[in-house]
């Protein structure tokens, strides 16, 4: 296929997705079109995980800490001045933030960069280490930034969280995020750049010895990932239109949901960590009735919750034991992958 | 700080490393056998608090009966995790071992949750009240607005005294266990070096449960130990004392048992010192104890008693 040939089948993908998402939103009920908004978000997290995890062989269990810086960041610089001065009743919030309100935008733009300078920050002491220790320290420096935000009552509110946040995230800025963040990490993962960062994983010392610079190149795939993550994290909170420091949301449970995605999509897959976030998000909200009153047998029993993150939990270590490729391994979707699989069909 | 806050701080620090102690036993032993961070142990330990609990509540019986069936659950509960979710994994990369082992943390996370509801319960009621009661040694007693009141004297509660001594008492058995005994002799052996164990006769896979069952077991005194000092017990309560204790196996080496037992008494000592001598900084106690985890491995990532690791190419 020509080069020519998968610039018009893009384009045309492209423009039959506007469509899509533009029949349901103008057809399918707000329910409907909230979890579309949401499954583009999880795809933003699971995409920005996958290039850390997936292609460039360290194991971060941070994610969920530039979500976090991400979210406070551009919420802060959503909110109204007057609002703030209504949610911050612990203390008075300081400086540049009280004043300030800019479009969500810059706010979400902002908020990327802030979580990348982050990644930065923490990636640059941790990527000397290899393996799991990387992977502990990382969750503890989402730990730090997490308690940070529980303590710091003049910037994050404290354990009172955010609230009220405008109801900024919609279909169009969550995909819309979402094909940036496709374009730039499929482009990044198909130069030299990307070959490098998987020549990496690997094997580790023959990269290096092919005078590849192991640290340069994770850390520039760690802040990437982080930027990307700071961007999903300001969509997030605007789509929940609240922020809570407790473990539960932007917590290590967080870390573990996109982590679920990206393991059921297939681990260092584009493609598949969209497809886990599709998942994901549509079984997140499909399995509600396990959490409801059911009647089983003519028994009636009533919600137990909690009931889908055991489902999931269970799903993940069974993923993990029997089918650890994941839906597409490490597989991407691709024009010449989907013509050939029709000559193939068109054969037998 | 004077020095009698010091040594009541001190007392306090000592009986809290004690608790990482005991948790971080448990981790070290499975890094030193398989290489890997057991998340899920974190959870054993806040399963045994459970178990102690409903066991009690449903049974009536007293409390040591519950301990007893505690720690033998926790104990199956290690073995169990290991036969169902990691022994088919052995031969995966390493990478893998650590994804399932976060999965199963929150497995056993949610279950918590599913069949013991997330509702914090108190433990107040399951233990004898005087554990939580103050000793008082030196100081005076005064009339102040018509009450007594003691003034001066190192006051701590007797919870961290009976820590001590079950730590203490848990150590000493687990080192006659590994030095005095076959099965003991098999784990040393194993970490050293599995083919050529298995090769000796040894059936590998028991002893790597067996080893999972032991730490898990010590986890499960801690657990209930824990949970009689700070009287809740809720599901995510293994989160934060599990990756302390990692923390502290990391910081006395990982794979050295002596080094998890030192890593875990000074964790606890400086971080009841520095909540001492910082009030302020009490909500950043948390944070503290990863702070001191990435200073580590950066500067020493062998930990104190751990031999440097070597890769060959």
């Amino acid at each position: 296929m020509t080069v020519k040939k998968r610039i018009v089948f893009t384009a045309v993908a492209i423009i039959c997705l506007i469509i899509v998402l533009y029949l349901s939103q103008e057809f399918m009920s707000s329910y409907y079109s909230r979890i579309i908004t949401l499954i583009g978000i999880y795809g933003i997290m699971a995409v920005s995980l996958t290039l850390v995890n997936g292609i460039s062989g360290v194991f971060s269990l941070g994610h969920a800490g530039f979500i976090a810086v991400g979210a406070y960041t551009s919420a802060l610089l959503t909110l109204s001045p007057q609002q703030k001065e209504i949610t911050f009743l612990i203390e008075k919030l300081i400086w540049p933030f009280n004043s300030i309100q800019l479009p969500f935008f810059w706010a979400t733009l902002i908020g990327g960069v802030v979580a990348a300078i982050f990644a930065l920050a923490i990636g640059w002491p941790s990527l000397r280490l290899t393996g799991d220790y990387f992977a502990i320290a990382t969750l503890g420096f989402a730990e730090i930034i997490r308690i940070f935000a529980l303590n710091l009552n003049s910037l994050t509110n404290g354990a009172l969280g955010l609230k009220a946040l405008p109801d900024h995230s919609n279909i169009w800025a969550s995909w819309g995020w979402l094909l940036v963040t496709v374009a730039c990490v499929t482009s990044l993962s198909y130069s030299s750049f990307g070959r490098a960062l998987r020549a990496i994983r690997e094997d580790r010392v023959a990269a290096q010895a092919m005078g590849i610079n192991v640290f340069k190149h994770q850390l520039m795939a760690f802040v990437v990932g982080g930027f990307f993550a700071g961007i999903s994290g300001s969509l997030y909170a605007h789509w929940l239109s609240t922020i809570d420091p407790r473990t539960n949301t932007i917590g290590i449970m967080l870390t573990f949901n996109v982590l679920i995605m990206i393991v059921l999509g297939g681990l260092g897959s584009i493609t598949g960590a969209i497809i886990g976030g599709a998942l994901f998000a549509f079984l997140s909200e499909w399995l509600r009735f396990l959490e409801g009153p059911m009647n089983i047998l003519g028994f009636k029993i009533m919600g137990i919750t909690g009931l889908r993150m055991l489902v999931f939990s269970s799903l993940f270590v069974v993923i993990m034991i029997f089918w650890p490729r994941g839906i597409m391994g490490r597989r991407e979707f691709s024009w010449d992958g989907l013509a050939s699989l029709f000559k193939r069909r068109d054969r037998k | 700080m004077d020095p009698k806050t010091l040594l009541q701080n001190f007392v306090n620090g000592l009986s809290l490393g004690s608790l990482y102690a005991l948790i971080a036993i448990g981790y070290t032993m499975v890094y030193g056998i398989l290489r890997l961070i057991n998340f899920a142990h974190g959870d054993i330990f806040m399963m045994a608090a459970y178990f102690t609990f409903f066991f009690v509540t449903l049974t009536q019986l007293p409390w040591y009966f519950a301990a007893i069936f505690a720690i033998a659950s926790a104990a199956v509960l290690g073995f169990g995790v290991d036969r169902i979710a990691y022994k088919p994994i052995r031969k995966a990369p390493r990478i893998s071992a650590l994804i399932t082992a976060i999965g199963v943390s929150f497995f056993l996370e949610s279950l918590a949750v599913v069949i013991f509801s997330g509702i914090p319960r108190s433990f107040r009621t399951i233990f004898p009240q005087f554990l939580n009661e103050m000793i008082i040694l030196g100081g005076h007693m005064e009339v102040k607005y018509g009450q007594e009141v003691i003034l001066g004297g190192i006051r701590f509660p007797i919870i961290s005294v009976v820590t001590l001594i079950v730590t203490a008492v848990a150590i000493v058995f687990l080192w006659w266990f590994i030095y005095k005994t076959k099965i003991g002799m098999a784990m040393r052996s194993v970490s050293v070096d599995i083919p050529t164990t298995s090769l000796m006769g040894v059936n590998v896979d028991r002893i790597i449960g067996m080893t999972f069952a032991l730490g898990s077991a010590l986890a499960g005194v801690g657990g209930i130990l824990w949970a009689v000092r700070y009287p809740q017990v809720w599901p995510y309560m293994g989160f934060i004392p599990g990756m302390k204790a990692f923390v502290a196996a990391v910081f006395g080496g990982i794979g050295s048992v002596p080094g998890a037992v030192m890593g875990g008494l000074i964790l606890g000592i400086t971080e009841v010192m520095m909540v001492g001598l910082f009030p302020g900084a009490a909500g950043y106690r948390d944070a503290f104890a990863f702070f001191i985890l990435i200073i580590i491995l950066s500067v020493k990532p062998s930990g104190l008693l751990g031999k440097p690791e070597l890769v060959k190419v």
